[in-house]
This record gives C-alpha cells, sequence and structure tokens, in this order.
C-alpha cells in the first residue's frame, strides 16, 4: 500500500461516501468532492499517521464521482487544509494574525522553534510539522495553535512548551483553554448571564 | 448594558449542554409550527419590522434580502438558503460559540427562513478549521431529523426542508457569498461576478439567498418575543442585539451579547476588564474585524458600536469583530500583518487584487522597519485607491482599507521610522533634513 495505487475506501467509508454524495440533489454530485477529499484525507491518516492526499487517492475520490482528476487537483490545490505532501504526526498550525500577534503568538512561535521546528518543516522524527496559519477563529483566546482536530488556546510560551514535551511523551494535553477559562467567558466568570434564564 | 432577559444566546458560553433536549429547556423548538403558521408573506414581514440588518459584516437587512426570493419557485430550480459559516475574518470568532453551544438556535432559524423565503433546503458552510464545532452541528442537525423537527414534514408544518452542513477547507475567500456557491459546487472558491445576484441564479444556477450565522440563528427569538422588542434595542435603523467578540489589549478578552450602539467605552469597562494597562495606554481599536480601518484612541472612546455609528469615523462595525490595540502595539507591524493576511488568501483571480495585495504587503513590511523612501507612502496609498473598487469581490477593497486608515491616522508614525532609518532626528517644522 506504500504508493496508495491500490487505495480504495474502508467498507465503513464506503458506505459514509455513498451517504456524502446523497446529501447533494441528483446530478450534482461533483459538491461531494470536498466532504470524499476529507474522508480519504482522514483515512490515509487512520493508515499510516499522517493526514495527505496522494495523487493516487486525488485520482481515486475523482473517479467515485466522475470528476476529471485536474478538477479533483484544482480543488485540493486551492484549500489550504488538503496535504498535498505528508505532514508530521502532529501538524502544529500557529496562528499568526493579527489578533493573536497582540497576545503574543511571537512567543508561541518561538517556543515552537526552541523544539527543533522550523517553518513549514517536518523535524526528523517525523513528528511534529510547522505551519504558521492564518486566522483560525478564535480570536477571544488568543493566542492559539491548531494540532491535528484540536485547539489549544489562551497560551504562553512555558504553556505551548508543556504541550509540545505531552505530545512527544505521547500523552493527550488538555484541549481547549490552558488557563482554565470556559470558552470564551471572561477569565475569572461571566459578566453577563449570572442568573439561569 | 444589555438585561440578561433580553439576551437571545443564553447559553454563549456552554455552560449548559448543546443537545437537543436542553436547547428545547432554552426554548428552542417551542412552538416552530405556530411561528410558521402564519405564512411567508408574514415572516418576512416581522424580520423587516425587527430592523435585523445582516449580521456577517455588511449590514444589509435581512427581510429585504429574503423578499428578493421568488414567491412561487419553479419546481425544476428548488431555491436555496446558504448559511455562511466560514467565519474567517481575523478578529472575528461568535459563529463559532453559536454553532458549538446553541446549535439548534441555528438549525431552526434555518427552518424558518427557509420557510420564509421558499427553499428546499439549507446549505450550512462551515470553515474546515471549526473541527469540532462541525462535528457538534452535524450531530444537532442529525438529532433535529430523528425528532421530526427538519425533513419531511418540518415540525408537522407539511413543509419538507433539509439542512446539509458542508466542511469548508481553509479559504478565506469562501466567506464571499459567490464563492462561497462556488465552493459548495465542488469548484475553486472564487467569486463570481455579479449579476446574476445568487437571489437569482445562485446554487447550481437557482436561487439563493446567503445569510450569515448570527443573522439566522437570532430569527426564532425575535419571532417569538415579537419583532417590536427586538427593534426596542439599540438605536434607529441599528437595532437588536449583537455579539461582541473583543481581542487583543484588554484585561480579558471575550464574547458577549451586548446591545446595539453600547459606547466602546462602556463595552469594555464592562465585560473586559478595561484596557490593559488603562484607559490613557489605549492606542487604536479595529472595530469590526481586519477588513475595516483602524480608528485611534481618541475617536473611538465614546463612539456608539453600531453600523452608523463607526462609518461616520470611516471605519464600520463589520462582523464585531473589537481588535483593541493598546500602545504597545506596533502598529505599522500590526497592519503590516493584516496585509499579508490578504496577500495569502487572494484567491487569484483579479490581476488588482493578485498583484496589488503581494505589492502592498511587500510596501509595508519596508516600512515596520523604515526601510523606504518618504514619497513611497504616498505611492502606496495610490495603490490601494487602484485595488480598492476594481475587483470582483470585496477582498481587494478589504485589503485596502487598513493601510488608508493605517496611514489616515499614523502617518507621522510610518515618517518617523523613514527617517529613524535614514539616521537623522526628524525636527518638527523642518521636514526631513537632505541627504
Amino acid at each position: 500500500m506504500s504508493d496508495f495505487s491500490d487505495f480504495n475506501w474502508t467498507a465503513e467509508n464506503a458506505a459514509e461516501a455513498q451517504r456524502l454524495i446523497g446529501l447533494y440533489p441528483p446530478g450534482r454530485q461533483a459538491s461531494a468532492i470536498m466532504p470524499l477529499l476529507w474522508l480519504a484525507q482522514y483515512q490515509v491518516r487512520d493508515m499510516t499517521g499522517v493526514a495527505w492526499l496522494p495523487v493516487p487517492v486525488i485520482e481515486f475520490v475523482a473517479s467515485q464521482i466522475g470528476m476529471p482528476y485536474i478538477r479533483a487537483y484544482e480543488v485540493v490545490s486551492f484549500y489550504t487544509m488538503y496535504n498535498l505532501k505528508p505532514v508530521g504526526r502532529f501538524h502544529v498550525q500557529v496562528c499568526g494574525t493579527t489578533p493573536c500577534m497582540l497576545r503574543g503568538s511571537d512567543d508561541i512561535m518561538k517556543a515552537c522553534k526552541d523544539k527543533g521546528m522550523a517553518k513549514g518543516a517536518t523535524t526528523a522524527d517525523g513528528l511534529f510539522t510547522l505551519t504558521e496559519v492564518e486566522c483560525l477563529g478564535a480570536c477571544a483566546n488568543a493566542p492559539m495553535v491548531q494540532i491535528n482536530d484540536h485547539n489549544y488556546e489562551d497560551l504562553t510560551y512555558d504553556s505551548m512548551t508543556v504541550i509540545l514535551d505531552m505530545l512527544a511523551r505521547g500523552e493527550e494535553p488538555t484541549v481547549g483553554s490552558q488557563i482554565g477559562r470556559t470558552a470564551s467567558c471572561p477569565e475569572g466568570g461571566p459578566t453577563t448571564l449570572t442568573e439561569a434564564i | 448594558m444589555l438585561a440578561d432577559k433580553d439576551r437571545i444566546f443564553t447559553n454563549l458560553y456552554g455552560f449548559q449542554p448543546w443537545n437537543l433536549e436542553a436547547a428545547r429547556t432554552r426554548g428552542d423548538w417551542a412552538d416552530t409550527k405556530d411561528l410558521m403558521s402564519v405564512g411567508s408573506d408574514a415572516l418576512i414581514d416581522a424580520v423587516k419590522a425587527s430592523g435585523l440588518r445582516g449580521r456577517g459584516g455588511a449590514g444589509f437587512p435581512t427581510g429585504m434580502k429574503w423578499s428578493f426570493m421568488p414567491k412561487t419557485p419553479n419546481p425544476d430550480r428548488p431555491s436555496y438558503l446558504v448559511i455562511n459559516a466560514d467565519e474567517s475574518e481575523p478578529g472575528s470568532c461568535k459563529d463559532r460559540e453559536i454553532i458549538r453551544h446553541d446549535p439548534h438556535k441555528l438549525i431552526e432559524g434555518a427552518l424558518i427562513a427557509g420557510f420564509a423565503m421558499r427553499a428546499r433546503a439549507a446549505f450550512i458552510y462551515i470553515r474546515g478549521e471549526y473541527i469540532a464545532e462541525a462535528k457538534v452541528l452535524m450531530t444537532a442537525v442529525q438529532e433535529a431529523y430523528a425528532a421530526g423537527l427538519i425533513g419531511r414534514n418540518a415540525c408537522g408544518t407539511g413543509y419538507d426542508f433539509d439542512v446539509v452542513v458542508h466542511r469548508g477547507g481553509g479559504a478565506y475567500i469562501c466567506g464571499e457569498e459567490t464563492a462561497m456557491i462556488e465552493s459548495l459546487e465542488g469548484k475553486k472558491g472564487q467569486p463570481r461576478l455579479k449579476p446574476p445576484f445568487p437571489a437569482g441564479a445562485g446554487l447550481y444556477g437557482n436561487p439563493t439567498t446567503v445569510n450569515n450565522v448570527e443573522s439566522i440563528a437570532v430569527v426564532p427569538t425575535i419571532l417569538r418575543r415579537g419583532p417590536e422588542w427586538f427593534a426596542a434595542i439599540g438605536r434607529p435603523k441599528n437595532e437588536g442585539t449583537k455579539l461582541f467578540q473583543i481581542s487583543g489589549h484588554v484585561n480579558r478578552p471575550c464574547v458577549v451579547e451586548e446591545a446595539m450602539g453600547l459606547p466602546f467605552r462602556e463595552l469594555i469597562d464592562t465585560h473586559c476588564g478595561g484596557i490593559r494597562g488603562g484607559w490613557d495606554n489605549l492606542l487604536a481599536v479595529i472595530p469590526g474585524g481586519s477588513s475595516v480601518p483602524l480608528v485611534p484612541a481618541h475617536q473611538i472612546m465614546e463612539a456608539p458600536m453600531d453600523f452608523d455609528g463607526l462609518r461616520d469615523l470611516k471605519s464600520g462595525l463589520g462582523t464585531a469583530a473589537v481588535i483593541v490595540m493598546d500602545k504597545s502595539t506596533d502598529i505599522v507591524r500590526a497592519i503590516a500583518r493584516l496585509s499579508y493576511f490578504y496577500k495569502h488568501e487572494s484567491c487569484g483571480q483579479c490581476t488588482p487584487c493578485r498583484e496589488g495585495t503581494g505589492w502592498m504587503w511587500r510596501v509595508m513590511e519596508r516600512l515596520v522597519t523604515g526601510d523606504a523612501e518618504p514619497h513611497e507612502i504616498d505611492m502606496l496609498l495610490e495603490v490601494t485607491t487602484q485595488v480598492e473598487g476594481h475587483t470582483i469581490c470585496a477582498l481587494g477593497d478589504a485589503a485596502a482599507w487598513p493601510i488608508q486608515g493605517l496611514i489616515r491616522h499614523f502617518r507621522p508614525e510610518i515618517e518617523a521610522r523613514i527617517a529613524k532609518r535614514k539616521g537623522f532626528i526628524q525636527v518638527p517644522n523642518m521636514g526631513i533634513a537632505a541627504e
């Protein structure tokens, strides 16, 4: 399975693919290209530990809905979350846009670099890929990072270092705010909705 | 300050579960069938009467937008509602809270809005990075189907209405309504020329309305409590409540629902514990997400936070994503970083934007260090006006405005950096010494 040329859905994903195609009106199955690419990228991750879309996988997905390969490739290359190259086991996506920058995303980036990461590269052990990404929409909890499927928010240099150390040891850091906030509620407790409605 | 009893999003922070059972205790789905029984036109009239303006940034009246949809849809060309949950505007993080903590408000709103505009289905386009949020929303949709609230004979009304959650893939531009439609059709998210407008030819060439998550999620509550209740909050033409998202240099950043038109100072003091270092330490504020020009401290402090109040300051409410910057901020770098954002997110379709965003960013980077000539400030300003208004969608405008705001209010700061780099101390009234 190393070159992915015989890529096929797992039984579970084959059913899921049919369900996804069925969500869109008849004749409009091209709409399913994005959900199917997501499904494929997750399946590749489950199979190999690395989330990405090799060319044979894109070809396979395109064939499922009768789409020319080049159209599917256009979609993959346009949207940044489909990986055309393998990433590390942990894809560390540090938000560097202004709201996070104001709250210290430079420190978060430095914490990553101090662990031997470089922007746009994967560490030699294949564990971490570091990417600076654009606003991930958690600005009231800045600075933040998304690692694989999880957000870590309200970060500092130290808490980011702890998270990376834990991941490297195979542990699971607490997801969400690192200072104990509930979602985007003001630190220390809500200023509204203090009585139950 | 808005009273708790007048808040729509009573589970904003997720202190209670998001599921259907908990949503029902908060009043969602209580009498949806009765609300819909007045008929499509009466629903649109009620939303018009509430004064609700679109919460996605442009502030177009929501009821009027719905009224552009065909009154008698052609069965071969069913109408669609597309809900914009591609929240990607830097500073914005409100739709996320609605989706992960109160998804049933959105789904119920989708049914009612869809019925009002005679749509066959709603597609909720959620940004790819909202992974946990998309899971919640998909599960909530399944709950609603299982309970007969949507799908065939939704809520027992005899109306068939589907809701589909569609995940994006990390492209800011898909928040533009026609790019979103392209993306939903399985293509690259590149905006379409208008006209035709989506209400005439949108998704699959069929009549389509694209609404923001917040605009849709507030509708059931507005109808339950009456449009006059909503219209009584805020200021004329700026009615209702709004989710404000405050980030940056405040003591306690947060998302909070408040009345439109609340003065900036009251918003920050009441909910965010004030400006970091006190009010004298405030430098500037971007009041509506990255696309709107910044406003310097002395202008924003007492300004009403609504569409017209901020338009009067040559800025805008946008998504009400309030980015606060204190005097420790490198203001030129803060805006240069936004220029990089727009360069990164330009879809590449229109030349002025594709080339211009990169050009503007490179000049901005030089202005950060002062490695520029003084005349380049005016050249940059000139280029922003050549990008602005010369592209298919508003991304070109959005890239231009922050730079224009910076030069309008902080030109001396930029000039000082250039002078410093050149090794001269700028003396007031003498300009820059000749080399």
